[in-house]
């Protein structure tokens, strides 16, 4: 007779990559794409810094919300003591751990503060009464102490997090998970003001006369379904890669289904507020933002948002049947990624380019390099490391999930 | 106002109910009923049972289509009353803003949708429940009390078509029932 206990551990070969696999090719395939994209901005960006400046803003936001988000993910987790997503809670743990990483890609865009926010070129607060105001907290030094903290900050949680649960894979310790749990609901409430404030600082000043009160949870938004999103295609592409297939089953592949769906909603609601208040209050010193993106091909990018970010996915996602099959699942999550960069995009490129879209190479390139370090960073991580973590109290609930 | 108070059809019995010792017999029973392709009858706990809608084969509830439509019925209601009231029934500068501006109509058709397919959700429980119903048979059976309390019930209603007084209660008895007996209407 088999007990319970038997029968829903896992060994811990079912849940690494073995060796032979394809997957054990990405860090060296992530890398090669750092190097490339990273040549290609610097020969691309020799000859338009600004460009490349801005193209790298991008996409480090880019990556960077993933991880953040992936980091919120793993920590309501603990904090509410969710049973179901153990087995996908180790992709959200190898996703932020690749904050330090992010940290490193950040120094490039400090050689160019002066050409992404014009409130850090110098003398720019001599004529301009409102930045002079503003000086106190917009200025580089500053600046700088607050990406540091922020840094600092989100790698200090991520590492905490990461390590323990790592180490519980050895130790078995469920004093672990009772450590982290009640660690979670202050970290929470740590990365909630740092990424607002990290919104502020990086997206919200490029337009520095401009000021949302919402802007910090918009972006959180955004970095939450862009790492669901992300979630739901790395685990259909675990599942077809023979890894943890018997592991993640159609029952967890249904829960982030319904997360992408509920936070694509939410994203609406956010994203629609902050434009509401704006529209109606009807006072220039806060339309101008969203008027530069409602002129000229931006305008078509703001109503591709609307119904690329909400409308289609919003539908889409409703159907019970769709959030259960994988490849309509990643379908939509795959979707939703793109969506995300967009939206960061549109977000970001009016600064620079106000007369209307125009796509650069640079922005390949940016994405290139600071996505093969992601990848290249996440994935030598798996190889090193269970793909779920295999001593966690909760994994035997999580694996015999069931949705009612 | 049969919608009102639904009616269960006519006919001289109501059916037969079984009593069951344990959540396992009523489990393995409903497996058993299920496959003898009974449609209408139903299982009865004190207590949800892990499981027991598979056992019973019970297909999914056409609930999730009604709040679809009545809650796509409602925010179609209030985005067209406001369009109608403000473009052209009764239109009113406000704030300068043209009088088809659809931003400002969009919480009152958010709300409007919620509310409808709140109310679509609640109703059409009832409806698919064929609440509310004040009597039932059943509740002339004496042993029924206790389905509350600890006792498994399987009632099959006389107007399956597989129904028949006497095969279906030895159906039920085979299946290890501790009591069967026949419902009048």
């Amino acid at each position: 007779m088999i007990s319970e206990r038997d029968r829903v551990a896992l060994r811990p070969e079912q849940a690494t990559i073995p060796p032979g696999h394809p997957w054990n090719r990405l860090p060296i395939i992530g890398a090669a794409c750092a190097l490339l994209g990273a040549v290609a901005c610097a020969i691309l960006g020799a000859a338009n810094p600004k460009q490349f400046f801005f193209s790298w803003l991008v996409s480090l936001l880019f990556f960077l919300s993933l991880a953040l988000g992936a980091l919120f993910f793993v920590l309501i987790q603990y904090a509410s003591q969710g049973g179901w997503g153990i087995v996908v809670r180790r992709i959200g743990e190898t996703v932020f751990a690749t904050i330090p990483v992010m940290a490193v890609l950040f120094l490039p865009l400090l050689l160019g503060l002066g050409d992404l926010y014009s409130w850090a070129a110098p003398g720019a607060a001599e004529h301009d009464a409102l930045l002079r105001w503003k000086a106190p907290y917009l200025n580089v030094p500053f600046f700088l102490i607050r990406a540091a903290l922020f840094f600092g900050i989100w790698s200090f949680i991520a590492l905490l997090y990461y390590r323990g649960s790592r180490g519980q894979d050895v130790t078995g310790d469920p004093r672990m998970s009772a450590r982290l749990r009640r660690l979670a609901g202050p970290a929470i409430i740590v990365l909630a003001l740092t990424q607002t404030f990290a919104s502020v600082d990086w997206i919200m000043s490029l337009s520095p006369h401009w000021y949302s009160t919402m802007f910090g949870v918009y972006f959180f938004s955004g970095s939450f379904v862009g790492f669901i999103a992300l979630l739901s295609v790395v685990a259909v592409a675990m599942r077809r890669a023979g890894l943890l297939e018997t592991v993640i089953s159609t029952e967890h592949l249904h829960d982030i289904g319904k997360f992408l769906f509920a936070f694509t909603a939410f994203w609406a609601y956010i994203a629609f507020s902050q434009f509401f208040l704006i529209w109606y209050a009807n006072l220039p010193e806060e339309t101008f933002w969203y008027k530069a993106r409602l002129e000229g091909s931006w305008k078509t990018v703001s109503l591709l948002l609307m119904a690329g970010h909400f409308g289609v996915p919003f539908f889409y996602l409703m159907g019970r049947a769709v959030k259960r099959r994988g490849s309509t699942l990643a379908l939509g999550g795959a979707w939703l990624l793109a969506m995300h960069f967009v939206d960061l995009y549109w977000q970001v490129m009016p600064t620079l380019h106000p007369e209307g879209v125009r796509p650069s190479a640079l922005d390949v390139a940016a994405f290139v390099a600071v996505g093969g370090c992601f990848v290249a960073a996440a994935s030598w991580l798996m190889r090193r490391q269970a793909l779920v973590p295999l001593r966690d109290p909760r994994l035997a609930e999580s694996l015999a999930f069931e949705n009612a | 106002m049969p919608l009102l108070l639904p009616q269960l059809p006519k006919g001289p019995y109501y059916g037969v109910l079984a009593e069951f010792a344990t959540p396992g017999d009523l489990y393995h029973a409903c497996e058993r009923v299920r496959d003898a392709g009974f449609t209408r009858w139903d299982a009865h706990t004190p207590f949800p049972v892990h499981g027991l809608e598979g056992a019973m084969g019970i297909r999914r509830s056409p609930l999730p289509w009604i709040v679809l439509i009545t809650g796509l019925t409602g925010a179609a209601f209030g985005f067209g009353l406001q369009w109608w009231v403000h473009a052209s029934a009764y239109p009113l500068v406000i704030s300068g803003k043209p009088y088809f501006s659809w931003p400002a109509f969009i919480p009152i058709t958010f709300e409007l949708g919620v509310l409808f397919a709140a109310l679509g959700a609640v109703l059409g429980m009832l409806g698919l429940n064929r609440l509310p119903m004040h009597y039932h048979p059943l509740f002339r059976s004496k042993v029924f009390e206790r389905v509350t309390d600890n006792a498994f019930f399987i009632s099959i209603e006389s107007w399956d078509p597989r129904f028949d007084p006497s095969a279906t209660r030895k159906l039920l008895e085979s299946l290890g029932a501790r009591s069967v007996e026949l419902l009048e209407s």
